[in-house]
């Protein structure tokens, strides 16, 4: 067993009649919140598993606080893990990308056509745009107005266009239908733009327009808005006709069933789906997300195949760094029992997301999931978010909760 | 706050068919649901749905419990003239909610 970990890629990648007697294997493809906390945790807990994590890039960029970016207040730097630590703790990272899966004889195909051997496939592949949903709306568009969605060159993109802009110019942002990633990250966005405008850029004006009627901590972040930024920000329900219907990227026009905005600065959020290797493996649905079994995460359409995080069906669980975190724990804790012959146990699991409005002004939603009818939902009157009517010192105390949080988990996640 | 939206297009050549959207923000209580406190919630709908060319009705729809909320109605009409579009959204207690926009035909 201790061979198999100390001779890492080489022992991962064997024929499976090499390791029929040797340690079982589990593969993960996807190296954020979700992969890289499933993997030290089964290492965590059970040593005698030989863990390899599929993961091209060299790092990894985290999304939460990359709003904090986009408004000049932090280093982009400051948003990158690298794989170092899990390569210490005795996981094989393979600097590849998984391009198909072969469930029949479960094997991962790489890029360079080498193929892996798994016993247990863990898929946590984040999101993909969804670049078909929004008429005008591709991958160049996005050069031109940009998602900022997954955190690295197009948050920087969206930085310099702002930085860019002249005073008195009109920030249009786009947010989409449910489900998507980070439910409160458009509007804290709105917030920590407006933190920037306000201070450089005064006479700026932030548009929303939403394909949706309420969001997460809505009554929160409007009063928010009321006392930082009176009059920077207005919101566009879909029920005022929010909902953008195209765009047009060369002039920076988003469309809506009743008119049309023109933005100096235009953040389209599209709608997403499950990262592309998902649907490759076969394990997402017609709606683009997968579902699983909320007690082991296996997913409902492939056997031996685990889904966690933003890609999964999670029921109530919003699609969140702090919802993979945790799913990838009870995951890793399932998977183990299962190659170890022993029945799961149900999990209890927990999100929170802060949420800043400005530097020193945090807000929060917490809930507990546990699995229902097949699906995950809310525990009743286990959650709650930050008090309405609070002090600014439980705002300051909130956002620096949320500072170390995000130093807590990105060192469970990436050591 | 009962808001209705509309969309018409400013200008048009004649005999053009031509895209109109109205929507109105309205809960469309079903007379079905109980509140937290096991009260049924009294029913409160739009039932009809009024479109006029210059005078002229060109589009008319009635709503029923099952219509979602913030109905969305889409149809076209032929540009004939310049004039006024007029929509009209009548709820169950009779009250009328209007909107209106113009069209120049050439």
């Amino acid at each position: 067993m201790l061979g198999a970990v100390a001779a890492g890629a080489c022992a991962a990648l064997a024929g499976p009649a090499v390791l029929a007697q040797a340690a079982p294997r589990v593969v993960v493809i996807g190296g954020g919140f979700g992969g890289a906390s499933l993997a030290r945790a089964l290492r965590r807990e059970d040593p005698g598993i030989s863990v390899a994590l599929i993961e091209p890039n060299a790092h990894y960029t985290a999304c939460p606080l990359s709003n904090a970016v986009i408004a000049g207040l932090r280093d982009m730097k400051a948003q990158h893990f690298g794989y170092a630590g899990i390569e210490a703790d005795g996981i094989t990272h393979v600097p590849q990308r998984a391009v198909r899966v072969e469930p029949e004889q479960r094997r991962v195909v790489l890029a360079d056509e080498a193929r892996l051997s798994y016993d247990r496939l863990v898929i946590a592949p984040g999101i993909d745009m969804r670049f078909d949903a929004l008429p005008g709306y591709d991958a160049s568009a996005s050069q031109l107005m940009p998602h900022a969605w997954k955190a690295g060159e197009q948050t920087l993109l969206l930085r310099r266009q702002l930085e860019a802009m002249e005073d008195g110019g009109l920030v249009v942002i786009s947010a989409p239908a449910n489900p998507f990633r980070c439910p409160p990250g458009p509007y804290e966005r709105a917030s920590l733009i407006a933190h920037y405008l306000k201070a450089h850029k005064p006479r700026s004006k932030i548009l929303i327009l939403d394909a949706k009627d309420g969001f997460s901590k809505q009554r929160l972040f409007e009063a928010g808005w009321a006392a930082l930024y009176p009059g920077m920000i207005e919101w566009v329900g879909l029920s005022f006709g929010g909902a953008v219907t195209g765009v047009d990227a060369g002039t920076r026009t988003l469309r809506t069933d009743f008119g049309e905005h023109r933005a100096m600065v235009a953040n389209v959020i599209p709608p997403q789906r499950a990262g592309a290797i998902a649907a490759l493996a076969g394990v997402a649905d017609r709606t683009g997300w997968c579902p699983i079994d909320p007690v082991s995460f296996e997913s409902r359409l492939v056997p031996n195949i685990h889904v966690i995080g933003d890609a999964a069906i999670g029921g109530a669980m919003p699609k969140s760094a702090f919802t993979a975190n945790a799913q990838a724990k009870a995951c890793a804790s399932a998977v183990i029992a299962l190659l170890r012959g022993r029945d799961p146990d149900e999990p209890k699991l927990i999100n929170t997301c802060y949420s800043l409005l400005a530097p020193d002004y945090g807000i929060s939603i917490a809930g507990v999931y546990t699995p229902q009818n097949g699906l995950l939902a809310e525990v009743g009157g286990a959650g709650g978010t930050s008090p309405l009517d609070a002090p600014a010192s439980v705002r300051a105390e909130e956002a620096a909760y949320g500072e170390a949080w995000f130093q807590t988990i990105t060192t469970e996640a990436f050591g | 706050m009962t808001r209705a939206l509309v969309s018409v297009p400013p200008a048009a050549k004649r005999g053009e068919i031509v895209d109109v959207r109205a929507m109105i923000a309205h809960p469309m209580e079903t007379g079905y649901r109980m509140g937290p406190n096991g009260a049924e919630i009294p029913r409160d709908i739009i039932t009809r749905f009024v479109c006029t060319y210059d005078g002229a009705e060109v589009f008319s729809a009635e709503f029923f419990p099952a219509v979602s909320a913030n109905p969305f109605v889409s149809f076209n009409l032929i540009a004939t003239e310049s004039g006024t579009l007029a929509f009209e959204w009548t709820d169950d207690k009779g009250q009328i909610e209007t909107a209106s926009a113009e069209i120049v035909v050439s």
